[in-house]
């Protein structure tokens, strides 16, 4: 019993929609969580649950040890949240908020103004939040977030706004708070980015959960073709050889290079018989199904299963 | 408690920030010189004690002034934050809601406050500079008057709370606050006052009208003023109902500390049933 978070059969209902229907997942210490849906799917209605912003119409949400929607705060302390499109009050400046937010965690201010430096607003510190960019609120919500070392960050749409070279900064901070042990959802829809980067990832639809696994296991539920490119020297044959005619579905992409999609298990007997084969190879490609592929799939069979 | 102060000191820091605290002093100080030295120039020569004059003006300015102030501050307080998105990010962190609202209460009522003291404070040290004397128990009822100013404003925080944490839209919560302030400050004393002379003392008997100007707050504040103390009371035609008056100061203070305490529990019971 080491989850950072648990959530047992909740349901959350706004009059008649209902934002969440009879979700259950847990997530252990020092996973880093990709929460993935459209918008509507329920993924901040998720999130505010977790925060104990709202109350879940059935089922049971304990964080760090306690319900967070029944006025026990003391597992706020170790929480980071960073909202959809964060705002500021405009009037006061950077270092001032910094140090309201972490003195309300209990923390000293003067440690939390290192997190100014560490994303990269330690120049504009000094200025009214009024007058920053899109990115700069956007990195001033990350180290509130990142404030007294949490457990749990919620972090929604964490890297809208962020130029290239922030990304990179900001998911190298994901990386260390993982490794000291931090459980990290992260919602977002920049599915390519969060691929190398999560253990696990929850997709939801319209309030259910559609799928909750490893990348690799939810390739082996969907099994979804692996894509084999082979670059031929030369160029293409005019005939085929004949192993290529038996497994089933490729297509040429051009002059000399064919494409092959591969169930799980043809793909190590298809690489074998590629490179076996007598025509020159110049090149493998072999390109797992990404995310954005596993998410569309779920959803559609979700859709069909209706 | 510490969350709590710190959420009023982080409100006092905007209320200086954005010039809040510096219009509102500016404002009542500006308006409160004016009254008492362009009001008390006529009255100099028959003898008056200014300060119980001043005292007269400054209460009568409170009425339509501290409460439309009051408002102002307060409609926005919890309505304009959840609409803004800084709530959000509040409530994430260790603090119960009734915390974010007594912290932000504490930290208008300073701003209101400061500004208050400050802005009629100097008249009465004009006054004292300017060399008028001024009797003991004038600068008590100066005092008095103060103090009581500053409840009044607390009232219409607490009002303006509960307005805010209510509706779903700055703009209903604005025009909410306004209709508030015409009801209390103008229309009340107006429907009373029309129904007296109509009346005519048939059905409306004395009893009945101290009910109702416990009723509402801005009168309440007005006995508490006009009638407390004698020297004031002779000069703003209060005198009369002075003398009759059952209602004691203690009764009138204890009504405007109801008029806080109801609003900003029921602000407090509002905002914490309400989902963001």
């Amino acid at each position: 019993m080491n989850n950072t978070v648990e959530i047992d059969n909740v349901s959350k209902r706004y009059g008649r929609i209902e934002a969440v229907r009879s979700v259950s997942f847990s997530l252990p210490a020092g996973e880093t969580v990709a929460l993935v849906g459209h918008n509507g799917a329920g993924k901040t209605t998720l999130i505010k649950l977790m925060l104990g912003l709202i109350h879940p119409s059935e089922g049971m949400v304990k964080i760090l040890g306690e319900h967070p929607a029944a006025g026990e705060f003391a597992a706020r302390r170790r929480l980071g949240y960073l909202p959809e499109n964060v705002s500021f009050n405009a009037a006061l400046t950077g270092r001032e908020l910094l140090a309201f937010y972490a003195r309300l965690k209990g923390e000293a201010p003067a440690q939390a103004m290192a997190l100014l430096d560490r994303v990269g607003l330690a120049a504009a510190a000094g200025r009214r939040v009024g007058t920053y960019s899109k990115g700069m609120r956007q990195r001033l919500g990350l180290a509130q977030a990142l404030i007294g070392a949490p457990a749990l960050l919620l972090l929604d749409e964490p890297t809208t706004g962020l130029d290239p070279a922030l990304r990179q900064s900001f998911y190298e901070i994901v990386q260390e708070l993982r490794d000291r042990g931090a459980t990290v959802v992260l919602s977002s829809h920049a599915l390519t980015e969060l691929e190398e980067r999560t253990d696990r990832v929850v997709i939801m639809n319209r309030g259910l959960m559609v799928a909750n696994g490893s990348l690799d296991a939810l390739r082996r539920i969907a099994r979804l073709p692996t894509r084999i490119r082979l670059h031929l020297t030369g160029g293409r044959p005019a005939q085929m050889p004949g192993w290529l005619e038996s497994a089933g579905t490729w297509h040429p992409v051009n002059g000399h290079v064919i494409e092959l999609d591969a169930l799980p298990e043809q793909k190590m007997d298809l690489l074998r018989q590629a490179i076996h084969a007598d025509h020159a190879l110049e090149d493998i490609e072999v390109v797992p199904p990404t995310l954005d592929e596993l998410y569309a799939h779920f959803l559609r069979s979700q859709g069909d299963a209706r | 408690m510490k969350s709590l102060c710190i959420i009023a000191i982080k409100e006092i820091q905007e209320g200086l920030r954005n010039r809040w605290v510096l219009a509102t002093t500016l404002l009542l100080l500006a308006l409160s010189l004016t009254l008492s030295f362009l009001g008390s120039a006529p009255t100099g020569n028959v003898g008056v004690r200014a300060l119980d004059v001043v005292i007269v003006s400054l209460s009568s300015l409170s009425i339509f002034l501290l409460p439309l102030i009051a408002l102002l501050i307060s409609y926005d307080a919890i309505v304009g934050e959840v609409d803004r998105g800084t709530m959000l990010l509040l409530l994430s962190y260790p603090v119960a809601r009734w915390q974010v609202l007594l912290g932000k209460f504490c930290g208008h009522l300073a701003i209101l406050a400061f500004a208050t003291i400050l802005g009629y404070g100097a008249t009465a040290a004009a006054l004292a500079l300017t060399g008028t004397p001024i009797g003991a128990d004038s600068w008590m009822a100066f005092a008095q008057l103060i103090g009581s100013s500053i409840l009044l404003g607390a009232v219409f925080v607490a009002i303006g709370y509960l307005v805010s944490a209510h509706v779903q839209d700055r703009g209903t919560a604005g025009g909410i606050a306004i209709g508030i302030w015409l009801l209390l400050v103008l229309l009340y004393d107006m429907a009373i006052l029309g129904f007296l002379v109509v009346d005519q003392g048939r059905t409306l008997s004395a009893d009945m009208l101290n009910v109702l100007l416990l009723l509402n707050p801005t009168d309440t504040y007005r006995m508490f003023n006009l009638a407390g103390s004698a020297g004031v009371s002779s000069l703003s035609g209060m005198a009369g109902i002075a003398e009759v008056q059952t209602l004691q100061p203690p009764v009138l203070l204890g009504m405007l500390a109801v008029w806080i305490l109801l609003p900003l529990a029921a602000a407090t019971t509002i905002f914490s049933r309400r989902e963001l």
